[in-house]
């Protein structure tokens, strides 16, 4: 493990603030406070705390539709977020992007992406950034399982391996590209074994274990900070709730949802650090109640901030027209 | 000042721009060339000679030879230029967008808005442009009303090597997206251009003939069309004005406008099929906006609703050539200008 209290009180933080935000989030959703779709990640915190724990801000993240996570993962500020997925002036984005759009460059977070397999060749071009400029900063590809069907991912794999880019392709293998089945849709059946045949190393990991997720990354980090290329890493994981806050989910059974939810990355995170002694059940439920009021003030905030100002309609489509 | 082709002017302003700005960076297919061959690297200098002499002087880290994977290009020109380099991605044929179109209108021209003004994607996509090398339906489009109706992308057009310079280099200045189309029957084209480096502002037209009988407006290769059918034309005694916008997105209304106040008449000349075409888009501005300065109907003259043909002939015909454009403005002359 070789983390240091602290660094664990941080990764815990993260992986808590995502649930309790996602929760959250679809309990302010079926209260009608949150326009338009929202997509949560609850589930699957171990994979982005862990691929983003050793990141800096200067290293850069592309994310997907399901990016509330990746956002906290990567530092972006709370309230901010909150406001900017009720669509309220003083969001992250103005209020301009939403849940599916939301990023902050400040933070290194490229985006979320709704559009699948968006965001792999933007990384290549951000690993290319840090090539040029010698900075030994990476930049990391969130796709699903679902992106790794399409095209402009292929694409992105092979113009790495060919540019010698650092970036690092995460597939988030969660079961599911919206409503249908991975075991139906992937036709190589292992998304590493696809990224290997691009000529990159790539692994498969348990993404429900933070620190599977985090040591396979270390791996990736390294050979990419050396300058030495690509990466790709498939991460197993579970989605605990459906495509979008409020789906049905006819397509799985009671019993297969039930399963999924016993892959938990925060309870087995508590259980692996309060059984080796690092930190209490206490500490960890002291932080969590933390959390809560955390989010709490951020709803807050979101409720009562008004909407972007209609002047704002037309500012910021360019630099200068 | 000295005589350069339209190939040589753009060359001059990226290799200028190059020199003075370390962030820019060319990429794409053949963009050098010979990669991986066992000749001589960087001989090809893009498939139409542009980037000649460029991977030469700047070397295989700012001259980029890619796969032929369109998407991958443009995503990556993306987020090189999100992460602050000013990548200028190039398109072979502008045929081509149609594998790459969502790295270009939902990414690359929307992160500054959906991102709340905080970021910037100054990219420079080039492409190749038009009908008239008997290349078929796939490498002959001109395709500038695609980019021209996304919110976030510039366009320019330039239709002679003095304004092409002049653009690419305002172009490479700029925070924001350009699609700049080049036009391939104008590659060879010369005329008096400028050593030294200068910027020509987009939505900014150029008054290319003055006239007062009809205005015609052309951008591209169709402003040597419609030279041409002006020349003819003046035979007759009928002067017409030909007013060249340069830039499809911004478009300078206002000389447009003031061009039609003046002759009551508008022919817009467009290489484009018919519908939602450049053509279309003007004269509904100016039946908007100048209405009461007209004194005839609108004529379009543009490519027909077809792909473009191979036979010499067929496309020929297909193209707004100087006599179709020539039989329009007469077709305008019944008008009384009372």
């Amino acid at each position: 493990m070789q983390l240091s209290r602290e660094e664990l009180v941080k990764a815990y933080r993260r992986m808590s603030t995502i649930r309790a935000f996602e929760e959250r989030v679809e309990k302010e959703f079926a209260a009608g406070n949150i326009p338009g779709f929202a997509h949560v990640y609850i589930g699957q915190e171990a994979v982005a705390v862990g691929i983003c724990h050793d990141l800096t801000d200067e290293d850069y993240i592309g994310s997907t539709h399901r990016g509330h996570g990746h956002c906290i993962a990567k530092g972006c500020d709370v309230k901010g977020m909150m406001l900017e997925i009720f669509g309220k002036a003083g969001g992250l984005c103005g209020g301009k992007g939403g849940s599916m759009h939301i990023a902050d460059v400040s933070k290194g977070m490229l985006g979320a992406n709704a559009i699948v397999g968006g965001s792999p060749p933007i990384a290549v071009g951000a690993a290319l950034t840090q090539k040029y400029k010698k900075t030994g900063k990476i930049a990391v590809a969130f796709s699903g399982d679902g992106a790794s069907n399409q095209g402009t991912t292929f694409e992105a794999l092979n113009m790495a391996v060919v540019l010698g880019a650092p970036a690092i392709f995460v597939f988030e293998n969660n079961g599911y590209g919206e409503h249908t089945a991975a075991s139906y849709s992937v036709g190589a059946l292992s998304i590493a074994e696809r990224a290997r045949s691009f000529g990159l190393p790539a692994e498969t990991i348990d993404g429900s274990d933070f620190f599977a997720v985090r040591d396979a990354m270390g791996r990736a980090l390294e050979r990419g900070r050396k300058g030495e290329g690509p990466y790709a890493l498939e991460v197993k994981c579970w989605r605990h709730r459906g495509h979008f806050v409020g789906d049905p989910q006819a397509y799985r059974t009671p019993a297969e949802v039930a399963e999924a939810r016993t892959h938990d990355p925060i309870a087995l995170f508590r259980g692996k650090v309060s059984g080796a002694k690092l930190l209490d059940t206490s500490d960890l439920d002291q932080i969590d109640a933390g959390i809560l009021q955390e989010i709490e003030e951020a709803v807050e905030a979101a409720c009562a901030a008004p909407r972007p100002d209609i002047k704002t309609l037309q500012t910021d489509v360019y630099a200068r027209y | 000042m000295s005589k350069k082709s339209y190939r040589q002017a753009i060359n001059e302003a990226l290799r200028q721009e190059m020199r003075r700005d370390p962030n820019i960076i060319v990429l794409g297919e053949d963009v050098a060339g010979g990669q991986g061959a066992s000749g001589e690297t960087g001989v090809v200098g893009s498939v139409f000679g542009v980037l000649s002499g460029l991977y030469k002087e700047f070397g295989p880290e700012r001259v980029i030879d890619t796969p032929i994977s369109e998407s991958a290009i443009i995503g990556t020109a993306a987020g090189a230029a999100l992460t602050g380099l000013r990548p200028v991605p190039e398109i072979m044929f502008v045929d081509f967008v149609g594998v790459c179109f969502d790295q270009i209108y939902n990414q690359t021209a929307k992160f500054r808005y959906m991102f709340g003004g905080k970021a910037k994607a100054p990219m420079v996509m080039r492409a190749t442009i038009g009908a008239g090398l008997r290349a078929g339906a796939q490498h002959s489009q001109t395709l500038h009303p695609l980019f021209t109706m996304v919110p976030g992308l510039k366009v320019a057009m330039p239709s002679n090597a003095y304004d092409a310079k002049g653009l690419m280099i305002e172009s490479l200045r700029g925070d924001d997206p350009v699609i700049f189309l080049e036009s391939k029957v104008l590659y060879d084209s010369q005329m008096e251009v400028p050593d030294e480096a200068y910027r020509l502002p987009f939505g900014e037209g150029h008054v290319v003939r003055e006239g007062d009988a009809v205005t015609i407006v052309a951008f591209g290769p169709c402003v040597m069309r419609a030279t041409a059918a002006a020349d003819a034309l003046a035979k007759d005694g009928i002067a017409v004005e030909i007013v060249d916008p340069r830039t499809t997105s911004p478009l300078d209304e206002d000389t447009i406008l003031e061009s039609v106040e003046k002759t009551g008449k508008l022919v817009v000349v467009d290489e484009s099929p018919p519908r939602c075409s450049l053509a279309a888009d003007i004269a509904g501005i100016v039946a908007d906006k100048g209405f009461e300065y007209l004194k005839a109907p609108i004529k379009s003259v543009t490519c027909p609703h077809t792909p473009v043909p191979f036979a010499p002939n067929l496309e020929d015909e297909f193209l707004p050539n100087p006599r179709r454009i020539e039989a329009a403005v007469r077709s305008l002359l019944k008008y009384d200008r009372a």
